[in-house]
């Protein structure tokens, strides 16, 4: 059980040593974030020798220079593509990505639809705080509405992605949304993508109390984890109120975050298709050949 | 019992906030990095939820089961021919 998961050896198992403390200021979620995914690895016996990391870059980027194991930390945007070209080598290795909103949605966002279109089999972990956090805060595609960064002073205009709608959408297998103070859930949800075959999406917001917290006077550390505790609520919940609530009811969950569980399907994988595909063309191959002799 | 790797501890207070047993306090004693990083009050009604250690966002505290609460949790009593055993 996850709860008996003893601290100090996950530290030394999956700690590349000498490298903690991390860079990320101090409350900043995405710490939390690999102490969740090595608990996850550890619940599913995985080993590291068969485990390929990769990352774009951003703070959320530099993940995978904390852990032991194997990892591409690759060009802005680029995640998804690397991590595609690793499986298409060895597919053998089980792919985890460590990504930003920033880099996976705004200059990465193309590669990110094609590699869920695709189904390509990889768990990426996608560490949501709404803006670019690491060049100091430029808006994020992410950023809701009203937001203030550094390029958007008066408040952001732009609709936001919906991430785990449009991997839905795009036929996903695996998609979840979890804040990043719940540990149980992201620990299941990283389990469970990683367990599914096909492109697995678990979306983690995570507080930047740095470039967006202090911007958009949303307090300090504690005030701001909480701003998402009170922001966030369970898909669940937000259809029954919306299926049965009152109109006050509904209004008062339309703004929020649904967090959650919104697709877990099993069909295979870009991968397996392509074996599939390989293996035909070869029986054709031997038909032909048989027949001409 | 909770240990704290006191200089991985950027003072965030995060454990201390959330602790659902507002066991944790700060400590008195400055680290290398020029916080407080939090200890167990000495009163405290901790029941090694673990959530401090899961939460905390830079792997600082490693909760451990309470060797002294151990020993003192009942032991269960399997009673024979009149004879209490306990095991
Ligand atoms: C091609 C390219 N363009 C721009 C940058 C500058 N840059 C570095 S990190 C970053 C944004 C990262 O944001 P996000 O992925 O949300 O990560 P966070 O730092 O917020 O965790 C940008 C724009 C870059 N490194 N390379
Ligand atoms: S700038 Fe934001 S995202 Fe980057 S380390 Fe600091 S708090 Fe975290
Ligand atoms: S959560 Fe971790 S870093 Fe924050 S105060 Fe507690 S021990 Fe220190
Ligand atoms: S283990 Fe649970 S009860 Fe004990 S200090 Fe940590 S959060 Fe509080």
């Amino acid at each position: 059980m996850t709860a008996m998961i003893d601290a100090e050896r996950l530290r030394k198992k999956y700690l590349r040593d000498g490298m903690l403390p991390t860079i990320f200021c101090n409350g900043c979620g995405h710490g939390a974030a690999f102490d969740y995914a090595f608990r996850a690895f550890e619940e599913l016996g995985l080993d590291m020798d068969k485990v390929a990391l990769a990352s774009g870059i951003g703070c959320s980027s530099r993940i995978p220079g904390y852990i032991n194991a194997d990892g591409l930390h690759t060009a802005h945007g680029r995640a998804l593509a690397f991590a595609t070209g690793i499986k298409a080598a060895n597919p053998d290795l089980t792919i985890v990505v460590f990504t930003g909103d920033g880099d996976c949605t705004g200059i990465g966002g193309n590669h990110f639809i094609h590699a869920a279109r695709r189904n390509i089999d990889m768990t990426v972990i996608l560490l949501n705080n709404f803006i670019y956090g690491m060049t100091g805060g430029q808006l994020a595609p992410t950023a809701p509405i009203g937001s203030i960064s550094t390029t958007s002073p008066y408040g952001n205009i732009e609709q936001a992605f919906n991430i785990c709608e449009l991997a839905k959408a795009l036929g996903a297998a695996y998609v979840a949304r979890w804040p990043i103070f719940h540990p149980y859930q992201p620990i299941k949800s990283i389990k469970e993508g990683i367990q599914n075959k096909g492109f697995s999406l678990i979306e983690l917001l995570s507080p930047c109390p740095t470039a967006y917290g202090r911007r958009n006077k949303l307090g300090e550390i504690d005030s701001l984890w909480k701003w998402y505790e009170d922001n966030t609520i369970l898909i669940e919940d937000y259809e029954k109120a919306m299926d049965y609530g009152t109109e006050e009811e509904k209004e008062a969950v339309r703004g929020k975050f649904q967090v959650g569980v919104f697709q877990n399907v099993q069909k295979p994988g870009f991968f397996e298709e392509y074996d599939k595909l390989v293996q035909r063309i070869i029986a054709k191959e031997d038909e032909r050949k048989g027949g001409a002799e | 019992m909770i240990l704290v790797l006191e200089d991985w501890c950027k003072g965030c207070e995060i454990c201390v906030k959330r602790c659902p047993l507002n066991a944790l306090e700060l400590s008195d004693k400055l680290n290398k990095r020029g916080v407080y990083p939090p200890k167990l009050k000495a009163e405290n009604e901790c029941n090694s939820c673990k959530l401090c250690e899961l939460i905390c966002p830079d792997f600082a505290v490693t909760v451990t089961l309470d060797e002294e609460k151990k020993s003192k949790e009942p032991k269960s009593r399997l009673i024979i021919g009149g004879i209490v055993n306990e095991v």
